[in-house]
């Protein structure tokens, strides 16, 4: 009976083993599907709203424009055709709310034209469209279908798709714009980046030196005094981080460069990178106590110094390790959210230099996500780029898995 | 005169006296193996030679060791400059993962030499010196892991060689090799005493009886008992002694 018993709870155990660890799994790849699905909708649409169209005149030679163009266009700063391979016209804007631009002073003043040539309830509304666009040689008009004529004088302009180039070397990113959004998320992407790398170029050389110090310099008294408090470090909340910056660092900088505001790249890269200390220590300072010790022992009893020994041969021997700490390091750093959020200064422009704001990847998600309407364009780019961090983190974590199980190959 | 002499040499790891009143002299260009069982102070004694117990906490050292008569645990004394002095190879071979090239070249860049020719001819010579070189020399570019263990313990002998010490000591040098690796590598051992006084350790009684010319036997930490490797080994004066080289207890 008892025999018994025991097999029935191995049995629900084993059967429990196995559901938690598919179910985690099936969570996984369900949770892939959804963003990869969320984040492909969003090529092959046109960038405006559905049921309007960008129309021109028709002796007007230009066929299409992408978003871009349009967003500068209605912006006012493409005042001329030829700037988007059209003939030599000045711009003219037409916007529904200011048909009236286009009457004539005296249409406009006197009620009763206006009536006339627009109807009780709009409904001449498509016609005088028509004459509008019909007149002005380089008008750009954007309307929504149901105010096209029948008999429509001018000419519909093709409004490119977003396709994946547009998206990855976009040089802006106006996701709520109007007529069109645009996205383009270099500028984001660029964000990341260089908050990102600036962040490793600030934490390597300090992690690795509180590495080595710790590893092979410190007393072990020392040692085990430090090494709790810098795996403390990793457990502040980054919310905390990002506090500590807005308060502390931002401050600093904007004092220090004299700048108008001192949410910049600069301050994310600073917060960044005393987040990504503890990752580089640790592993770094692990790689470093795993060298043998007869690797060590060679070395000296060659004559060579400990600092001849740690740089010469206790650095190489674990540079796959501190390696494998600087990447990971870059890891947390390229998904940070909250603390970046908090210190750059959120603007989606290029950054040119380390002292502007810049937006990140994660950043921009986390901002926008609760204005984009859901199944909307904005939406699903932002999905997009989320879809995006995922396959940088991905490949983060996948080189550090490569270079680790090299090391371990050589260990062996 | 003595290349080695050591008086009264006491050491403690904390509170365990390892090293009990060591006093042994040993003449230039002569090989001396210490045998003794496990735990019984002879690898210890091996590494005061050269220093390498400081890497260890928590040890004291009493008495003075002279090498050349010049007191190695002196204050002011220049560790690496002993350590240059005074080469050593492990029990297990321990290259650096580096070319077979930079391993014997690595002694000589970390003393500040930097003239390629220079390298280039020490570095040959040295494993000319070991044994090493006619299995070696096409591929000096390649890792030293892809070397078997036995010319790897060659190959960590010519890198101890490379910067010319005067001393070589050796811990169990052929422990983890095979009879034809251990074969070559006694009669290296042989080779080298023209230039070089060595001290070995070993477990193995007839590596100690072939190439030694002196045996000191080791026994918790004492010497028991110190003398030309003939006499030890035809007619040891001490019982222990006795019993260890026919195979008693150790």
């Amino acid at each position: 009976m008892k025999k018994i018993l025991s097999y029935i709870f191995g049995r629900i155990i084993t059967v429990l083993l196995y559901l938690s660890g598919s179910v985690t799994s099936i969570i996984v790849v369900l949770i892939v599907i959804f963003l990869f699905s969320e984040g492909s909708g969003l090529f092959g649409k046109k960038p405006t709203e559905e049921g309007f169209i960008m129309a021109v005149n028709k002796t007007n030679n230009v066929k299409h424009l992408d978003a871009e163009q349009i967003k500068l266009i209605f912006d006012g700063e493409i005042t001329n055709w030829k700037k988007v391979g059209g003939r030599n016209d000045s711009i003219i804007l037409f916007r529904m709310d200011n048909i009236t631009d286009f009457f004539t002073e005296e249409q406009r003043e006197n009620p009763d034209s206006v009536i006339k040539l627009l109807g009780e309830n709009y409904e001449r509304l498509p016609q005088c469209i028509s004459r509008v666009v019909e007149a002005n040689p380089g008008i750009i008009a954007f309307v929504g279908k149901k105010y096209i004529d029948k008999n429509f004088a001018g000419k519909e302009l093709k409004i490119d798709k977003i396709t994946i180039s547009d998206f990855l070397f976009g040089k802006l990113w106006f996701p709520t714009a109007h007529p069109v959004a645009v996205f383009g998320a270099l500028p984001l992407l660029l964000g990341t980046f260089w908050v990102s790398i600036f962040a490793i170029l600030f934490a390597l050389p300090l992690g690795l030196a509180t590495a080595i110090y710790m590893a092979e310099v410190a007393h072990p008294t020392v040692r085990n005094i430090l090494k709790p408090v810098i795996e403390l470090l990793a457990g502040i909340p980054s919310v905390v981080y990002g506090f500590f910056g807005l308060v502390v660092v931002v401050p600093f900088i904007q004092n220090t460069f004299n700048l108008p505001v001192g949410e910049t790249a600069l301050a994310g890269s600073i917060i960044l990178g005393i987040m990504a200390l503890p990752t580089i220590i640790t592993i770094s300072e692990d790689a470093i106590r795993t060298t043998p010790r007869s690797m060590k022992e060679a070395s000296l009893a060659l004559g060579a110094t400990h600092w001849q020994t740690i740089f010469k041969v206790i650095l190489p021997y674990s540079s796959s390790g501190i390696t494998a700490g600087a990447i990971l390091g870059i890891g947390r750093a390229i998904g940070e959210t909250m603390a970046v959020l908090m210190v750059t200064g959120n603007a989606a422009v290029i950054p040119h230099t380390l002292l502007e704001p810049v937006r990140t990847i994660p950043a921009t998600i986390a901002a926008e996500l609760g204005e984009a309407s859901q199944g909307g364009l904005h939406y699903e780019a932002l999905f997009t780029l989320g879809c995006i961090l995922f396959i940088i983190t991905m490949i983060v974590n996948l080189a550090v898995e490569i270079i680790s199980s090299r090391n371990k190959r050589v260990a062996s | 005169m003595y290349k080695i002499e050591s008086k009264d040499v006491n050491l403690y790891y904390g509170e365990h006296h390892a090293l009990k009143n060591i006093s042994l002299q040993m003449k230039a260009n002569t090989v001396t193996a210490l045998i003794g069982p496990s735990g019984c102070g002879k690898s210890t004694y091996l590494r005061l030679l050269n220093r390498m117990n400081d890497l260890i906490e928590n040890v004291r050292i009493e008495g003075t060791v002279l090498i050349d008569n010049k007191d190695i645990y002196a204050r002011g004394i220049k560790i690496d400059e002993l350590r240059k002095k005074v080469g050593m190879v492990f029990q297990k071979p321990n290259p650096f993962p580096k070319t077979i090239f930079e391993n014997v070249a690595y002694g000589l860049r970390v003393n500040g030499i930097s003239n390629k020719s220079y390298i280039e001819e020490r570095v040959t010579r040295s494993l000319q010196n070991a044994a090493l070189w006619e299995e070696v020399k096409d591929k000096l570019k390649k890792s030293a892991f892809e070397l078997s263990g036995g010319q790897q313990q060659r190959l960590c002998i010519a890198r101890a060689l490379a910067i010319e010490p005067s001393i070589v000591l050796m811990d169990e040098p052929a422990s983890a090799l095979d009879p034809i690796s251990t074969a070559k590598i006694e009669e290296l051992i042989y080779e080298l005493k023209d230039k070089y006084t060595i001290v070995i350790v070993t477990h193995n009684m007839q590596q100690a009886a072939r190439v030694s010319d002196r045996t000191a036997f080791f026994y918790i930490g004492e010497v028991v008992e110190y003398n030309d490797t003939k006499e030890i080994f035809t007619n040891p004066k001490n019982q222990r002694t006795q019993n260890y080289i026919t195979g008693r207890f150790g």
